[in-house]
């Protein structure tokens, strides 16, 4: 019972455990939506005209106003990260205030868009288009809410007394945060932009 | 060693989360979250294992009923038919339907809450943080809620049992349309969802963990195959499973709104066919049911080898031990199971050489499957070299990894067969396939996880199994396992089927009874003897006598930890000197030189390592 047990030691590739996990996630998750745009693919091929109609009814330009606002908060999110590195407090509270808002702006701007899809009676089950419309832009929005929650957690936490410090906690949100935002870039193109 | 321990969570929680410092202060823990929630890496491998043999004497329940109703068909399930419901058997005997949900869950069970649970779940757990010398997983939360998902998942497809319709019955590759209707579908992708999710969180871990927690001194090439083979696995867990994940999405969305992703556009009609119309069914888009057997197997090929990857790990350390000889070409080991689940992703189109794919892309598939002999091959080969003159103690875990290098043998063989696109032409959905399956599965991955269970039962417990009982338990399982499985070859070539509820009704299968009963008699027995390593299990947890610290002379570093390691593992100092197979070394004097000996005391210590209590 040596008081020099070390078995915690350091991590031996020098990245913290639960950033080297988020990147391990990350590449997890590239595969859980590749499977999505693989099925796009292959039955875009084989129904173009249902597909080239579908995305004709989508509201593009409010989809590029959500883009705008997803690299936005990005953004924000990487000077967030820098701004608590450096120690900067308030700076740190606004750029993750604005993320957090973005986010709840983009997801305002989908509801509106579900919603006036569900009013023109297009559902999930219109069609094969609509079907997958709606389960990669909804597995986003879980992502984007899934992102939300550390957020606003983090932010809250840096309102109380004892604030909040470990930068190196936001920057591995960062990471996650980015990806949301790149499966997004995918995302607007591939339903919005090609008809 | 509570001292240790509070010495390790202040060092842990200083590393991670200055906030959580003053919560370990004093080492007490709740009885919850030492037993139920508990983050020791441990206690989750022991509720993993708890969870797998419990669901496999589910799995084993449900073989017997399908091999009953095929030996015996129409004659009541004895003792437990007069029990079951009026929707699942008639006077007591198997229904169709019955019977359909029978084979569907036996295979989705033994897969996912079994062998993957055990193999990865487990093992991993249990193995790679004693065998890469540190105190904890990466991430022990993390690893937390990867099993809590396990029997959540469990009970959500089990649930299935008990809503209108029954539960999935469309086989446990749950091809659509056929699964894309019906409540015990949606549970089941449901179910699938969520223990793909624990295999994703798992498989994160264990990366993490020996990417970042091995011991001082420690390169990669100084792990023992077992943790190299999970590491590799949890490779293929990570970037397959979620496939398999957006799959079972796609399905559900089909299941609950009919969009026509899977569903070919002839079934979705507005007026009948087989979805008949909501408001919702709008012009349709022509579906691809094949498209889903392609994200599936991307995912459940690579399975294969998440079932059986960490297993040949398992029997690589046991036989090399017991052998007490090092592994024959460690090297050509660890790059035989790189190569093996590189292949595992490009594979997939073998399990589909009947669904209408273009001949030329099935060559390919043929060929990439075909190559995949190689690097099981080496490791055979391996295998062998490794006992090759060797001084083979024949205890109950080496003649479990012997019974499965010589199953697994003749499964990877028979599997050879079926990679031929024109002979799986054939046997294909035969028999044959099921034997096949069953060699691989329950004799290669299934007589693994028992050695690994042996071996790893004195360090999990700090009680000796009954190796009488324990021999008692192989031999009885080798010889009903092979009588049971092998005729399923011959009856396979014959033309039985795979899934049928009663082949009498074709003359052809007529003559194939007898055998059928044959099989059945051996499977239930088979059954019955795996109540020997329950019994043997319980038994020796209360009145095994204490084990040693290192009762197999062994090097690797789990067996450097006290014998029954309380949290935190260890109570010295780990650096890692050599590598994990050093027997017959000419440094010592002894067989064997465990990697934690310090080149200096290798004299002095390994008498105080090897006989310390």
């Amino acid at each position: 019972m040596s008081s020099a047990l070390s078995l915690a030691h350091e991590p031996v590739t020098g990245i913290r455990h639960g950033k080297l996990g988020m990147w391990i996630f990350l590449a997890s998750e590239v595969m859980f939506f590749s499977g999505f745009f693989t099925a796009f693919i292959i039955l875009r091929n084989s129904n173009l005209s249902v597909f080239a109609h579908g995305a004709s009814e989508l509201n593009w330009p409010l989809a590029a106003l959500n883009t705008v606002n997803l690299i936005v908060s990005s953004l924000t999110m990487a000077m967030a990260i820098l701004s608590l590195e450096h120690g900067n407090k308030s700076k740190f509270q606004l750029y993750m205030g604005i993320t957090f808002l973005c986010a709840c702006g983009f997801l305002v701007i989908k509801y509106i868009e579900y919603t006036t899809k569900f009013a023109h009676g297009i559902f999930p089950g219109t069609n094969s288009f609509f079907g997958l419309y709606f389960t990669m832009t909804g597995f986003h929005a879980i992502h984007v809410i899934g992102g939300m929650l550390p957020i606003g957690w983090m932010l809250a936490k840096s309102f109380t007394k004892r604030g909040y410090q470990d930068w190196e906690r936001v920057e591995i949100l960062g990471l996650y945060w980015h990806f949301v935002d790149l499966v997004w870039i995918f995302l607007f193109p591939v339903l919005y932009l090609i008809f | 060693m509570s001292a240790v321990a509070t010495h390790l969570e202040q060092g842990h929680a200083a590393t991670h989360d200055a906030h959580a410092h003053h919560d370990h202060a004093h080492h007490s823990v709740s009885f919850i979250r030492k037993y139920i929630f508990s983050t020791d890496h441990k206690q989750i491998a022991k509720q993993f294992l708890t969870s797998s043999l419990f669901f496999l004497l589910v799995g084993g329940a449900f073989a017997l009923f399908i091999r009953w109703q095929i030996a015996y068909p129409g004659e009541p399930i004895p003792v437990v038919g007069k029990w079951l419901p009026d929707t699942l058997v008639s006077s007591g005997a198997v229904q169709p339907g019955f019977y359909t949900q029978l084979v569907t869950m036996h295979a989705t069970v033994m897969i996912f809450f079994v062998i993957i649970p055990m193999a990865t779940g487990a093992f991993a757990n249990f193995c790679i943080p004693l065998m890469i010398g540190t105190d904890d997983m990466a991430m022990p939360t993390i690893n937390m809620i990867s099993f809590w998902l396990v029997p959540v998942a469990g009970l959500t497809i089990m649930s299935g049992f008990f809503v209108e319709g029954g539960t999935a019955a469309a086989g446990w590759t749950n091809y659509p349309p056929l699964s894309a209707s019906g409540t015990g579908h949606m549970l089941w992708v449901i179910g699938i969802f969520l223990v793909g999710f624990s295999s994703i969180l798992g498989g994160m871990n264990y990366l993490a963990t020996v990417l970042n927690k091995r011991a001082k001194g420690m390169r990669m090439f100084d792990l023992p195959l077992t943790v190299w083979a999970l590491f590799i696995t949890s490779v293929l867990q990570v970037l397959g499973t979620p496939v398999l994940a957006s799959a079972a999405s796609l399905l559900f969305v089909d299941q609950v709104f009919h969009a026509g992703i899977f569903i070919p556009e002839n079934l979705l009609t507005p007026t009948g066919g087989l979805f008949p119309s909501g408001a919702n069914v709008g012009s349709g888009g022509g579906g691809q049911p094949v498209l889903f057997q392609h994200l599936f197997w991307f995912y459940s090929h690579p399975a294969v080898y998440i079932m059986i990857l960490p297993i040949m790990g398992v029997v690589s350390d046991v036989l090399a031990t017991f052998a007490r000889k090092a592994i024959f070409g460690y090297k050509a080991m660890v790059f035989a199971v790189m190569a093996i689940a590189f292949l595992g992703f490009v594979v997939w189109g073998h399990h589909m050489f009947l669904s209408g794919m273009s001949p030329l892309l099935g060559t390919t598939f043929m060929l990439s499957t075909i190559v995949i002999a190689v690097p099981s091959s080496i490791k055979i080969f391996n295998w062998l070299g490794t006992i090759w003159k060797g001084n083979i103690h024949f205890t109950t875990p080496n003649l479990n990894a012997l019974g499965f290098i010589s199953t697994f043998v003749c499964g990877g063989l028979s599997g050879v067969f079926m990679a031929i696109g024109p002979i799986d032409v054939y046997i294909h959905d035969t028999y044959f396939i099921v034997a096949h399956i069953h060699y691989v599965l329950f004799g290669g991955a299934l007589f693994g996880i028992f050695a690994g269970i042996y071996y790893w039962y004195p360090k999990m417990f700090g009680k000796m199994y009954n190796e009488t009982l324990g021999k008692f338990h192989f031999a009885l399982t080798f010889i009903t396992f092979n009588l049971c499985f092998f005729p399923m070859h011959m009856i396979g070539v014959g033309g039985h089927m795979r899934r049928i509820h009663d082949p009498y009704v074709y003359e052809f299968l007529k003559p194939f009874q007898p055998i059928n009963q044959f099989i059945t008699i051996f499977a239930i027995l088979m059954g019955f003897s795996q109540l020997i390593l329950i019994f043997n299990f319980l038994w020796s947890l209360k009145f095994g006598r204490p084990a040693p610290r290192n009762p197999w002379r062994a090097n690797t570093l789990e067996w450097a930890a006290p014998a029954h390691p309380g949290h935190g593992n260890f109570d010295r100092d780990i650096t890692v000197y050599r590598g994990p197979y050093e027997f017959a070394s000419p440094e010592s004097k002894r067989d064997y030189l465990p990697q934690w000996i310090r080149p200096a005391h290798i004299e002095k210590e390994e008498v105080v390592a090897a006989e310390k209590h």
